[in-house]
């Protein structure tokens, strides 16, 4: 094994370390009292002025906005100045240090897929390689949720004989609707999608049959820890990252159970995050991976899931529908899509956009709405919901692809970007482009060959060939739905990519929120309780948690934004686009509205990183195990 | 000395908890399962009392299916030393739990049985009672303070009562369980997950410890509660009175 632990604190007893953590500790927060989270939820609403049937109570609604109403006194603001990402580790020589020859970060299909490829290559040529996958899920798929309809090309290269070795996969696809919604019907379409041959699966749940397969070749993964830094070395290459410290108060201070983090180093370490990876999203910026080959900026979707057990009676495995128009206006991109697996299960999600323009879009409460369409309704209706969850994607596609390799390692996967837009699937590029970065890794490692061909290798690939084939599909819609379901008509019929030109994207997301004044709030129906629910209830279903006395893992660059611009320029967006409540608005001593941070229901889904009109929250890892326990998604 | 700690294999506390279809049950498949979060506490208070110098060894015990491995390597992790897992498929209830860690200790000799207070699926809060009755040890339950006396053989123990704290002395061996306020368990680190997974876990079956497993309580159904009815507004206060006296009856 080419690895060596190298313990640079003697003691392991927690006082000794304490002591000299003391030196380490980067975060030093305001002492805040702190509040509950779920505060919403227990605090009764006050009188609206409006109908009081079309409000759900929340502090932050159109009422708020119009004018003040009481509520809860207690308020808080959490902000703090962003940490440095990089950290020498030259003068700081007191955490524990373990080393490997791949790092990778996230046990995600590119994590695991890269895990497994390079294992296999090691027993090929007989060479032994050390492997790591750091998870911050407490479990291998705990945070893994996707529609999902699978189709298994990078699955059949990387384990040709899934088929017989109980992989999760067993529901064929076995038809495509496509269905143009209004209020009351539905229109039926030609479908644009043809998933013959592709399955409907739960990624949850092959994501731990790849990570049994991973183990079984010998990777160590390590689900419970979070990668909160990239770690460098003197020539700024990345050497690998380092873990998040356990045990630290809301304040700031050691709890009695503190436990230092581990720099975790790699010889070559590679990062797959998934959508807006933390730690990816500043290597990107950091060896400016964009502009090193003229990328577009990434643009984004916030999807919503749920996972419902249906009527015997209404389940059809392998059914795939997808859905267009509402409940979504014509100049916003999305839709939704209901995908029957087994077990009478059913998957159930509205797909966002986030260049929508209209501050007062709440996505959570499309999708509740979405579910009483006649059409969908009568699917679920005698239902339960098993899960709940949420989580953003990639649509930029071709045009936002960084250059994916720097000193160091690489970005596989959703963190670099190889969603197919047009088929709404990335579990297969991200796979292979998991796999295509542990061959250069292995090059690289033992036949002096360079990381670059990762880069070469992808464009020689069919995930290349695939992404830029459906390039123009989403930026098409920039023009509106009517001319981009033309173009993707002609494109998907005629041209199929093989035009001269590339359409661009838009705004970036957060640029395209327009100012609340030139829009009027919109009124949401009260849930049902049967097929609506309220966030709270939503958010059970999740199995979220955190460790509640820990700082809040949403950092404010500025802590005086959200009072100062978000709430009366923009309405407060970040309380309505977040599918988990974390961020509200409750009165301060003076009556003045008050941002309160709920990070223990955070869902991991990045929309807040992306949407912020000011890209002033920042999304970092909190500790390791918290966060959603999605099993079904 | 040795320590014994019983620790189970639960659903998570955090997960909704969902009842299966046919009702037979909690369901359990594709859950998140975890270390009893009492049984946490009862692990971390008898790696303090090994640190502090009064115990040699901490052994981590399990009965359940294949994956209380898992469980058991969790604790490894967390310091104890070696586990013992006791495999079966079937559902133990709390006597024939405490019948297996009554045969258990006749073998390993411990001066100390640790567990957590109850578990948070049954609620049972009897096994530890049980084992003890079962060995004729003292016990000291609920305890949110342990203090030992090497010298004198005795454990002085705060117990969480109804009334308050009761604080008792045992002569040991005893048998101790663990209540929340007792300490917070350490997270495990890194390193010690690593080092864990060289720690050794004996396999047993219950025919290995010659225990009777047949169970006096059959579980008929396991049914939800039922759903929260929403409130009624009432316009006056007589109209509450009202309310009260002819339809729910409580005044």
């Amino acid at each position: 094994m080419h690895r060596f632990l190298v313990k640079l604190s003697s003691s392991s007893s927690p006082f000794s370390n304490q002591l000299r953590s003391l030196k380490n500790q980067r975060l030093i927060l305001p002492l805040l009292p702190s509040s509950k989270p779920f505060t919403s939820s227990s605090v009764s609403p006050p009188p609206s002025p409006l109908n009081a049937s079309n409000r759900f109570g929340y502090p932050y609604s159109a009422d708020l906005f119009r004018n003040l109403s009481p509520l809860n006194p207690n308020s808080r603001i959490l902000g703090v100045n962003g940490i440095t990402s990089s950290r020498c580790i030259s003068s700081e020589a007191v955490r524990e240090s373990i080393e490997y020859d791949v790092l990778i970060v996230g046990a995600g299909p590119a994590g695991l897929s890269a895990a497994i490829r390079l294992k296999q290559l090691s027993q090929e040529k007989n060479i032994d390689l050390s492997v790591c996958v750091v998870e911050k899920g407490a479990e291998v798929g705990g945070h893994i949720i996707s529609g999902n309809v699978f189709e298994p090309l990078a699955l059949d290269e990387l384990l040709p004989h899934w088929r017989q070795e109980h992989a999760p996969i067993e529901i064929p696809a076995s038809s495509d609707k496509f269905w143009f919604l209004t209020k009351d019907r539905a229109f039926s379409l030609p479908s644009p999608f043809d998933n013959k041959g592709n399955y409907v699966i739960s990624l949850s749940q092959l994501v731990r049959w790849l990570g049994g397969k991973a183990e079984e070749l010998g990777t160590e993964i390590y689900p419970g820890f979070s990668a909160s830094e990239v770690l460098f070395d003197a020539s700024d290459k990345v050497v690998g990252i380092a873990t998040k410290d356990m045990g630290i108060s809301k304040d700031g201070s050691k709890k009695e159970n503190f436990q230092p983090g581990v720099d975790i180093k790699g010889r070559v370490t590679l990062f797959a995050e998934g959508c807006r990876g933390s730690l990816s999203e500043r290597i990107i910026k950091k060896y400016k991976l964009r502009e090193e080959v003229n990328a577009q900026h990434q643009t984004y979707a916030l999807g919503i899931k749920e996972v419902w057990e249906i009527d015997e009676s209404k389940h059809n495995p392998g059914e795939v529908i997808h859905t267009l128009g509402w409940p979504l206006d014509p100049k916003t991109y999305g839709g939704s899509f209901l995908y029957h697996m087994n077990d009478r299960q059913v998957a159930l999600g509205l797909v966002v956009a986030l260049n929508y323009h209209n501050p007062f879009l709440n996505p959570y409460e499309e999708f509740q709405k979405l579910k009483h369409h006649p059409a969908i309704k009568g699917i679920l209706e005698g239902g339960t919901v098993l899960q709940y969850g949420a989580r953003t994607l990639n649509e930029g596609g071709f045009q936002s692809i960084p250059y994916p390799v720097f000193p160091g390692g690489a970005i596989i996967g959703c963190s670099a970007g190889f969603l197919n837009v047009p088929k709404i699937k990335g579990t297969h590029t991200a796979m292979k482009s998991g796999m295509l970065a542990a061959e250069a890794a292995f090059g690289a490692l033992h036949e002096g060959l360079n990381m670059n061909t990762y880069w070469d290798n992808l464009r020689d690939s069919w995930v290349w060939k695939e992404l830029y084939a459906a390039r123009n599909y989403r930026p098409a819609f920039e023009y509106g739905l009517l001319p981009g379901l033309a173009i993707s008509a002609m494109e998907h019929y005629v041209l199929k990519g093989k035009v001269p030109f590339t359409l661009k994207h838009g705004k970036a997301d957060h640029e395209a929120t327009d100012l609340a004044r030139k829009w009027t709030p919109i009124v949401y129906p009260k849930p049902d309780g049967v097929l609506s629910f309220d966030v709270p209830t939503s958010l059970y279903r999740s199995n979220t948690n955190h460790d509640h006395d820990q700082p809040s893992h949403l950092r404010l660059r500025d802590p005086k934004i959200p009072e100062k611009v978000n709430f009366p320029e923009y309405a407060a967006p970040e309380s309505r686009y977040c599918p988990a409540r974390v961020y509200e608005y409750i009165e301060d001593e003076e009556g003045k509205p008050k941002l309160q941070i709920n990070a223990q229901n955070c869902l991991h889904c990045k929309a807040c990183d992306i949407k912020d009109p000011k890209q002033n929250i920042e999304w970092t890892v909190p500790e390791g195990g918290g966060g959603p326990a999605y099993s079904l998604m | 000395m040795k320590i014994l700690v019983a620790v189970k294999r639960v659903v998570d506390y955090a997960v909704k908890i969902r009842v299966k279809p046919d009702k037979t049950g909690v369901e359990t498949q594709n859950v998140k399962m975890s270390m009893n979060p009492f049984c946490e506490i009862a692990l971390e208070e008898a790696l303090r009392i090994k640190e502090a110098g009064f115990a040699k060894e901490v052994i981590a015990v399990s009965i359940g299916p294949s994956q209380c491995v898992d469980t058991l390597r969790t604790g490894l992790a967390m310091g104890a030393d070696r586990g013992i897992h006791v495999e079966t498929n079937s559902i133990f209830l709390p006597l024939t739990i405490a019948k297996i860690l009554k045969s258990l200790a006749d073998v390993e000799n411990p001066g100390l049985i640790f567990l957590g207070k109850q578990a948070i699926d049954d609620d049972c809060n009897q096994t530890g009672q049980m084992v003890a009755a079962l060995l004729g040890w003292p016990q000291a339950t609920f305890a949110s303070k342990v203090v030992l006396d090497k010298d004198k053989n005795v454990a002085t123990v705060d117990r969480e009562v109804d009334g308050g704290l009761e604080t008792l002395n045992v002569d040991l061996p005893a048998v101790i369980t663990t209540d929340l306020r007792l300490n917070q368990p350490r997270y495990a680190s890194l390193p010690n997950i690593m080092k864990a997974k060289s720690k050794p876990i004996k396999k047993m079956t219950v025919q290995d410890l010659k225990v009777d497993i047949k169970s006096d309580i059959e579980i008929l159904e396991v049914t939800e509660p039922p759903k929260r009815k929403s409130g009624v507004m009432v316009s006056s206060v007589d109209e509450l009175i009202d309310k009260l006296k002819n339809e729910a009856h409580v005044v």
